[in-house]
């Protein structure tokens, strides 16, 4: 239950952390919060080379609402977003969601963006930024590029980002007026990771559903005019199509239970 | 840029319940090893080294964090509040302490330390909570021993306790 050795390196500004990353690549890891590196280094579930620790980049800890949404950096803890004065009227989706997240003492120090990059298939961000349609932003020594989170989040924890790409920033596109927002997901203990987690967002006669922890990555589907028992087959239908593993937290059954009965409580939430 | 090697042992230091330590860390000690080891600071307990448990929680910077799930060369410079800290300047219990004491909130005592400094943050944040902010505030700290409910009554008590000092110290 300790890690392997490991050099460690702190650089003082983003392009050295760059700089180090383009240099190491693969045999890096990068660490922001470590509330989901730390326990994998612990059991040896990898075993870096070299550890780049950008927790401490000031540059990092932009928080700012911009035109194309709300902007968060890669230093920005989940505790610091959950304390953000633009949170419930912005991200309102996000403020049903992140007290789910762990809990407080690991929403100190974890990050937004490193939930993200971590990529686990219950995740809630990753499943709040999927509905939403977010995308994250990645630099390296050849460039920048964003991602939009249907191509950012490709399966268990496995993402777009190239070994050499530093994830600056996601952005999470802000509410929009119109639009209604929920969040619900099953856990056998509060902070624990979501057996299923599902976010809805419905726009006039527009319905979309996430659903996290079935699949391998969190599924977003669309649906227009859907209304009754309508919603229960199309629930019924992406049950089914999901799957699900059997794990010792549940059955692939129980799962797609938890779909449909999620589901259609978020889809009713936002209609009313 | 600081770049530590794995081969050598680094010189680390922090403010420690307000006094300054040090020792040295190989990069992959971690903080609650560090504590427990070099600085011989042995309140903060070990369960399960991935960040589930809560024994080892303490704070940093003025805010709970889990001392397993951080590396020693990165509380380099830090604030660091432990159980060590919270009696009272005569050795007397803190207010915490005494509504443990009081309420029978623990048996073997392993998980208290990490209980404590959870709620050190949690009371101030929120000073009057309700059971069911209690238990969500808990929920990050496992006891295999008392009932939660003695616990949940201790956080109450200690609670009031620290609403009526800090109305005094006014
Ligand atoms: C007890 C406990 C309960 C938890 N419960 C939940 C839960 O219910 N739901 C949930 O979603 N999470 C949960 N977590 C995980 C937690 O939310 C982590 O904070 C999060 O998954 C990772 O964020 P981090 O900043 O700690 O990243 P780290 O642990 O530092 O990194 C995670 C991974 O992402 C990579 N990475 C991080 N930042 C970047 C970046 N900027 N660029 C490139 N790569 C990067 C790292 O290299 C690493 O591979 C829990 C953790 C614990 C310890
Ligand atoms: S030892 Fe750190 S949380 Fe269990
Ligand atoms: S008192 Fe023994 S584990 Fe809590």
């Amino acid at each position: 239950m300790k890690p392997a050795p490991f050099d460690y390196i702190r650089p003082d500004s983003v392009d050295e952390a760059i700089g180090v990353l383009g240099e190491y690549g693969d045999d890096a890891r990068v660490i922001a919060g470590g509330q989901s590196l730390l326990p994998m280094l612990n059991m040896r579930l990898v075993r870096p080379e070299v550890l780049i620790d950008i927790s401490r980049l000031d540059e990092l800890k932009q928080l700012e609402k911009t035109g194309s949404g709300v902007r968060i950096g890669a230093g920005v803890t989940q505790g610091a977003l959950a304390i953000w004065v633009g949170l419930e009227p912005d991200l309102p989706l996000i403020a049903r969601a992140l007290p789910n997240v762990g809990h407080f003492q690991t929403r100190n120090r974890g990050t937004v963006c490193g939930s993200i990059c971590h990529a686990d298939p219950s995740s809630e961000l990753p499943l709040c930024l999927a509905l939403l349609e977010g995308e994250v932003e990645l630099r390296s020594d050849r460039g920048a590029r964003r991602v939009p989170a249907s191509d950012f989040q490709q399966g268990v924890l496995n993402t777009a980002r190239e070994a050499d790409e530093l994830a600056t920033n996601v952005v999470f596109p802000a509410a929009s007026n119109g639009a209604a927002y929920a969040f619900d997901e099953f856990n056998h203990r509060h902070g624990d990771f979501a057996v299923v987690a599902v976010a809805a967002r419905s726009e006039g006669a527009r319905i979309s559903l996430a659903v996290g922890g079935v699949a391998d990555r969190p599924e977003v589907r669309h649906w227009t005019g859907l209304e009754g028992s309508a919603i229960d087959d199309a629930l019924n239908d992406l049950a089914w199509e999901l799957g699900g593993n059997d794990d010792i937290h549940a059955t692939a059954q129980y799962r797609r239970q938890l779909v449909r009965h999620l589901g259609r409580k978020v889809i009713e939430e936002t209609a009313r | 840029m600081k770049n530590l090697s794995r081969d050598s042992r680094h010189h680390v230091t922090f403010r420690l319940n307000g006094v300054t330590v040090e020792g040295f860390s190989e990069p992959r000690m971690l903080l609650s090893d560090f504590l427990r080891h070099e600085v011989g600071a042995t309140g903060t307990h070990v369960g399960c080294e991935h960040g589930v448990c809560g024994a080892c929680t303490i704070l940093i910077d003025g805010t709970a964090s889990r001392s397993c799930l951080m590396l020693a060369v990165q509380a380099d410079g830090a604030e660091i509040d432990t159980i060590e800290g919270l009696a009272n300047a005569d050795g007397s219990f803190g207010i915490l302490q005494q509504a443990f004491h009081e309420n029978f909130a623990l048996q073997c005592g392993f998980c208290t330390p990490g209980i404590l400094m959870s709620l050190s943050e949690f009371l101030q944040d929120n000073p009057d909570p309700s059971v069911d902010e209690i238990k969500v505030a808990l929920s990050g700290n496992v006891c295999r021993c008392t009932s939660y409910h003695e616990i949940i009554n201790a956080c109450i008590d200690a609670a009031a306790a620290l609403r009526t000092s800090k109305a005094e110290a006014r």
